[in-house]
């Protein structure tokens, strides 16, 4: 599926007019000059040669270099990388908690005037655009209340957070150190969810294996640090800043990078935030209408212990597939995020490079995106296959 | 309250039972309605902006440059001094013509596709399939700013970036229905006494999955108006010569800081309006057209 998408947009970019040359040197160089140029990018071969070179270079985990300023796209794809994914999930944290919980309000009344409310707040939500509503938060907190900041990730003159371990050739080693520590939250974020819905033995494996994930990246992160304690001191992390921070122990930087993390996340979370009301809105419906519900509420359990105990838990995992479904609507909207609020992530960088009309870079993040879209509806997969016993038979 | 009707007998033209439907369905057919209104009354107005503006939308110190909104200039004047309230009227023309112009295409690429795919099976079927699936899991709006930039600034060319995005989710709907349409009895008759291909597809298919090419369509509007301004606030947009909201929007996010609030705020609204009309239309339809929830209201 990646790969169709990737030769899509690699034939496409190459069809269509518009040449990375001639933006590089701005319509100024010599013939010669810029045929030595293709020569060096590898534009003077056929399309068909380039194709094969580039998904050659992808197997061994090579993105190419890029067009505009010959630096390694890989790199910087994964330096902006983990302010996407940060941004990302704190949208679908807010999304997903602010959907469902109106949902459940919402088929609580149904088809009363608070249902109609909260069915048209949904609505409108979907109706705005991103980063208009992106402006009006920065207007309202950042320019009349002073309250947050407008943009950016990280207060002036504060270093990102994290250990600041000594290491010369980073970017390389952060891989391994990053790769297995970000594998390791996702499974122990899977395992939460699984401990919570008691799949005790899925849960285990789950918890095992990320372990196993986050021991590699640890050794792999002391070992460095031992290692590179004497030479230059460069900057290394998981590159959440939030994350980063509470592992550095240092709260002050948490809470700056959570300020500049609020709005951004904000504004996306509540852009998507209507589908899951809606989602929630029919299936609690119709979930509360089952006989276990009535059971459990003539045997005069709680309100809120019957909706989201009984009720909500069977509700549940169409709001998990809508979850997967949603992450690819959820990078679309982080590019336009990013952007209003100049966060430094993957989609502020292929806006930044589709106007050099830069192959390679471009490449690279559509691939990035693919592979993480791909990857969380896998995820969501496998966890509904693991939460609905049905699925598995 | 007579346009209301026309529109319902429209409607009830295009989907049949539609008017009984709106009936019984309360809350549904009113979305229904109040979306149409809107709508209407915002297309009404572009075309009618010429006579309605206040001053020339485009001609610039017609007041005190960031002029705050008063009994002159309701909602205040810009960087240049333009009032914003003419701006406001007659901005919908680029938006509105993008969305037309990429639901068209839409239509004219994906509904025929997906009839043909779906119908044929096979090889033709997984291959079309595949693709479509692979865009439409794709962030729409990155292939969309990417196919933007290629094919240059313009509204048909902005159409056209956005009509990529949207074909699959035509696509996919209509494959879904027509694959279990095309095993029904009577499509099997029409086979059976050697009916041709197009006839099949265009007498006996296309008027049943008609009513959910129509929500599509509607969702696919707000969607392209959403997507229009997403491009032009990158920078992809139509060059300035016109008033549009998605420019207005994107040249205040530059005076923010300063607390000008009237310069992003109205043209931002009209955007939300335009989009939440077509919205309020699918979802009544979508609503109207699922019968699944129905059971639950007549309890």
């Amino acid at each position: 599926m990646i790969f169709i998408l990737l030769t899509t947009v690699f034939v496409v970019m190459r069809v269509l007019p518009g040449d990375p040359v001639q933006m590089h040197f701005e319509k100024m160089a010599s013939p010669e000059t810029m045929l030595q140029m293709r020569i060096q990018l590898g534009l003077d071969k056929p399309i068909w040669a380039q194709y094969f070179d580039y998904v050659v270079g992808l197997f061994r985990g090579d993105l190419g270099k890029s067009m505009q300023d010959y630096s390694s796209v890989g790199q910087q794809i994964f330096s902006a990388f983990p302010a996407t994914l940060e941004l990302a999930i704190c949208s679908m944290i807010i999304a997903v908690s602010v959907g469902v919980f109106l949902g459940v309000e919402s088929s609580k009344s149904y088809n009363k005037p608070k249902d109609h409310v909260i069915r048209v707040f949904g609505i409108v939500t979907y109706a705005i655009p991103v980063f208009f509503l992106g402006m009006i938060l920065q207007m309202i907190f950042g320019v009349w209340l002073h309250w947050l900041p407008t943009g950016g990730r990280i207060g002036p003159g504060l270093t990102p957070p994290g250990l600041n371990i000594p290491l010369s050739a980073s970017s390389g080693f952060a891989a391994y150190f990053i790769a297995p520590s970000l594998a390791g939250l996702v499974l122990a974020s899977i395992y939460l969810v699984a401990a919570k819905v008691k799949h005790k033995k899925f849960g285990r494996r789950v918890l095992a294996i990320s372990l196993v994930f986050f021991a590699v990246g640890w050794a792999f992160f002391a070992g460095l640090g031992l290692y590179f304690m004497s030479s230059n001191r460069v900057h290394l992390s998981t590159g959440l800043f939030t994350v980063d921070s509470l592992l550095a122990g240092n709260l002050f930087s948490f809470g700056v990078s959570l300020k500049y993390l609020l709005l951004p996340s904000l504004t996306l979370g509540l852009v998507l935030c209507g589908i899951f009301i809606r989602l929630t809105r029919s299936n609690m419906f119709e979930t509360m209408r089952l006989d276990f519900v009535t059971a459990a509420k003539a045997r005069g359990l709680r309100d809120r212990t019957v909706t989201y105990r009984y009720a909500f838990r069977n509700a549940f995992l169409p709001v998990l597939t809508m979850m997967g479904l949603q992450f690819a609507l959820l990078l679309g909207g982080a590019v336009l995020t990013e952007y209003t609020f100049s966060w430094p992530g993957l989609g502020r960088y292929l806006v930044d490079r589709i106007n050099f009309r830069d192959y390679t870079a471009i490449q690279g993040a559509v691939v990035v995106f693919g592979l993480f879209v791909s990857i969380v509806s896998l995820a969501v997969d496998l966890l509904y296959a693991y939460l609905d016993p049905r699925i598995r038979l | 309250m007579k346009e209301t009707k026309t529109k319902k007998s429209m409607l009830a033209k295009i989907i049949p039972g539609f008017g009984s439907l709106a009936k019984r369905r309360g809350l549904a057919g009113k979305l229904v309605i109040f979306g149409a209104l809107l709508t209407g009354f915002i297309i009404v107005m572009t075309l009618l902006s010429p006579w309605l503006v206040p001053y020339n939308p485009s001609s610039i110190n017609v007041g005190k440059p960031l002029t705050a909104p008063n009994s002159q200039f309701p909602l205040g004047t810009d960087l240049l001094g333009r009032d914003m309230l003419s701006r406001v009227i007659a901005g919908g023309g680029v938006m509105l013509q993008v969305a037309i112009v990429s639901v068209a295409v839409c239509l004219a690429i994906g509904v025929p596709l997906g009839l043909f795919s779906s119908h044929t099976g096979g090889v033709v079927d997984k291959f079309f399939s595949l693709i479509m699936d692979s865009i439409y899991a794709f962030p729409g709006i990155i292939l969309a700013i990417a196919f933007a930039i290629v094919l240059g600034r313009g509204v048909v060319n902005m159409a056209l970036a956005i009509a990529v995005v949207y074909v699959p989710s035509y696509f996919r709907v209509i494959r879904s229905q027509v694959l279990s349409i095309k095993e029904l009895p009577y499509v099997e008759a029409a086979n059976s006494i050697g009916a041709k291909r197009r006839t099949i597809l265009r007498r006996y298919i296309l008027p049943n999955v008609l009513p959910s090419i129509t929500v599509v369509a509607t969702v696919n509007f707000a969607d392209a108006i959403l997507t229009a301004a997403g491009l032009t606030f990158i920078g992809l947009g139509i060059p300035p010569n016109l008033p549009d909201w998605g420019y207005d929007l994107t040249k205040g996010s530059q005076l923010l800081p300063s607390g000008n609030w009237w310069v992003i705020a109205f043209p931002g609204l009209m955007i939300i309006l335009l989009a939440l009309g077509f919205t309020l239309m699918g979802e009544g339809l979508s609503e109207l057209l699922n019968p699944r929830l129905e059971q639950g209201v007549e309890k």
